[in-house]
């Protein structure tokens, strides 16, 4: 490993970007820039002049980049990368954690194949992160949804709220539908009859 | 028939409209072809998914499948393209302002690109003389025809793309922000951006590509050259599903129905109105509202424009070559040419010889300098006095 490298990440999530410079600085690494403006870019990489550029698959920008890679005058040294027709798995590696590396600089693939594991693991992290922000924020989006539901049950056929849940499950196990969406029928219906 | 799954990826872009439409309106189905398409963010994207096999087929700017096949900017990563996406599709927009200076500049009617190439040249010389900032124009892609046709309008008129104006690269969707904020004089996309722009009254669309190349292969539908080889069933039954979406795209009855399906937001995700303007060849081309229409704007289907001709790829890659992007020879020539695969094409549509009636001699028909010979790129290198290799 190399403290000293110059490590660019461009990506215009926040929350994504910090954990993968946080990630870099605990690694050891100090020289991190975070970028998330896309005017300018190039320019901006070229002041900072970095070692390795980390980017976003799903961000636009990554065709830029490309142009980093041209024979130009833009370029003021020779750029090499890291993908070369041997790293099919590490592109592959890569592509599939969504985050493309960028080496620049001549530098030796042995050197920079830490930071590389460490952001696809970040990555994958993060994402994992996101998928369970996902699943708690819809599981609290349906148990909303159930227990207006039962409200409105309760109101309509004065049922108890235990009876309303009941009669909520056992529509939807003979519907062959999920609680939340016999619910959410209940609830629609309910502003349609308002 | 069991259907075979294909993962396709795709720009929203309207050069798309023939995949998007063979999937969306059952062409693949009915080919027994179940196809997933996937909407991505780059070009850069697009070729690594498709590079390393994310992808089985994707929607290929040319340039991209040629320089993927001969290994220059990236990976060499063998392509073949058997069908033809769109021909022609791209614009020069310029702000308001340069359109008023390439106006004042203009010696005769600016719609000539010849002309506007020349008043360019002259605003180039003026701003030098003033120290203003270079003219910078914006194109989507080092491997574009974005890059190439800009260049060959601009160098056309003596300006030399790489000494007198900055071309810098800019995804798509940042195009328009960039030419309001001022990041950019110009630039030349595809649809919808253009049309984009004039609306919002930010730019004018200076030229149809079609006015400085009649014939321009624009996109692809390209597949690893391994996979072509090992899946020539189902490289046939794409060519016919995307055959058969073209055709439905250009009979005018359909199109109100494909502008609907194109503006879903999972697809291109902007207005019908804009889209269908675009097939119709019916551009909205100053924000006052005038009204330029050329039956040639985007070709998807007619004028064989589905059946890939290595010619085409020629020329690209002979652009490559006059931008010092790739060094010259015949054999990297053929095997530009090569990527593009009529045969392909032939073979599964069971079509017989294309109709060309009307179109240019030598299927090019470019606006400025001598005929196009595929078999012949030094003589068509050494008719520029401006190129770097």
């Amino acid at each position: 490993m190399d403290p000293a490298l110059n490590i660019v990440i461009v990506d215009q999530n926040p929350i994504r970007a910090a954990i993968l410079e946080d990630g870099l600085r605990e690694a050891g690494y100090v020289h991190v820039v975070r970028i998330d403006e896309t005017s300018h870019l190039l320019a901006r990489i070229y002041s900072i002049d970095p070692d390795v550029i980390l980017i976003d698959l799903e961000d636009p920008s990554r065709d830029v980049l490309e142009q980093m890679f041209q024979v130009s005058r833009a370029v003021r040294r020779p750029v090499a990368m890291f993908v070369d027709q041997s790293d099919a798995a590490s592109i592959e590696a890569a592509v599939d954690a969504g985050v493309s590396a960028y080496i620049v600089g001549g530098l030796r693939k042995e050197r920079i194949k830490n930071i590389l594991d460490l952001c696809i693991s970040r990555f994958n992290a993060f994402t994992r992160l996101q998928d369970e922000l996902d699943r708690t924020r819809t599981a609290l989006e349906e148990r909303k949804v159930i227990d207006r539901a039962k409200g409105i049950l309760m109101k309509a056929k004065n049922l108890s709220e235990e009876n309303a849940y009941a009669l909520l499950r056992k529509t939807a196990m003979n519907e062959n539908k999920k609680i939340a969406e016999v619910a959410q029928s209940v609830v629609t219906a309910a502003e349609l009859l308002k | 028939m069991s259907k075979d799954r294909l993962r396709i990826g795709f720009i929203p872009l309207c050069d798309a409209t023939a995949l998007i439409v063979a999937v969306d309106k059952g062409f693949a189905a009915a080919e027994g072809l179940d196809i997933e398409l996937v909407r991505e963010v780059s070009w850069s994207n697009i070729r690594d998914k498709l590079n390393i096999g994310l992808f089985d087929a994707a929607h290929l700017i040319a340039p991209v499948a040629i320089a993927s096949s001969l290994g220059i900017g990236h990976v060499k990563v063998p392509i073949v393209a058997p069908f033809g996406l769109g021909m022609n599709g791209n614009a020069i927009t310029v702000s308001p302002a340069l359109h008023a200076a390439l106006a004042d500049a203009s010696a005769g009617d600016f719609a000539d690109p010849i002309v506007s190439a020349r008043a360019l040249a002259r605003v180039v010389a003026a701003r030098r003389r003033q120290g203003a900032e270079p003219l910078t124009f914006g194109m989507t892609f080092p491997f574009s025809t974005h890059n190439y046709h800009l260049r060959f309008w601009m160098a056309a008129g003596g300006v030399d793309p790489d000494e007198d104006v900055r071309l810098v690269v800019l995804p798509p969707p940042y195009m328009v922000e960039s030419l309001a904020n001022g990041h950019v004089d110009g630039f030349c996309v595809g649809a919808p951006w253009n049309s984009v722009a004039v609306d919002l009254g930010i730019g004018f669309i200076l030229h149809f590509v079609s006015e400085i190349l009649t014939r321009a292969a624009e996109k692809v539908l390209g597949m690893r050259a391994r996979w072509a080889q090992e899946h020539a069933g189902e490289v046939a039954r794409l060519v016919r599903a995307h055959a058969r979406a073209a055709a439905f795209v250009e009979d005018v009855a359909n199109r109100e129905e494909v502008a609907n399906l194109l503006a879903a937001p999972n697809r291109i995700g902007v207005a019908p109105e804009v889209i269908r303007r675009t097939l119709d060849g019916r551009m909205k081309v100053a924000p006052d509202g005038a009204l330029r229409t050329s039956d040639r704007y985007i070709l998807i289907g007619r004028k064989a424009a589905g059946r890939p001709e290595p010619r085409q790829a020629a020329w690209l890659y002979a652009q490559m070559v006059r931008w010092g992007q790739a060094p010259l020879s015949a054999e990297l020539l053929a095997t530009a040419k090569a990527v593009f695969r009529p045969d392909l094409y032939d073979a599964a549509t069971g079509e017989r010889a294309p109709d060309l009636e009307g179109e240019p001699a030598d299927g090019i028909g470019a606006f400025a300098g001598p005929a196009f010979d595929p078999d012949n790129i030094v003589e068509h290198l050494a008719g520029w006095k401006i190129r770097r290799g």
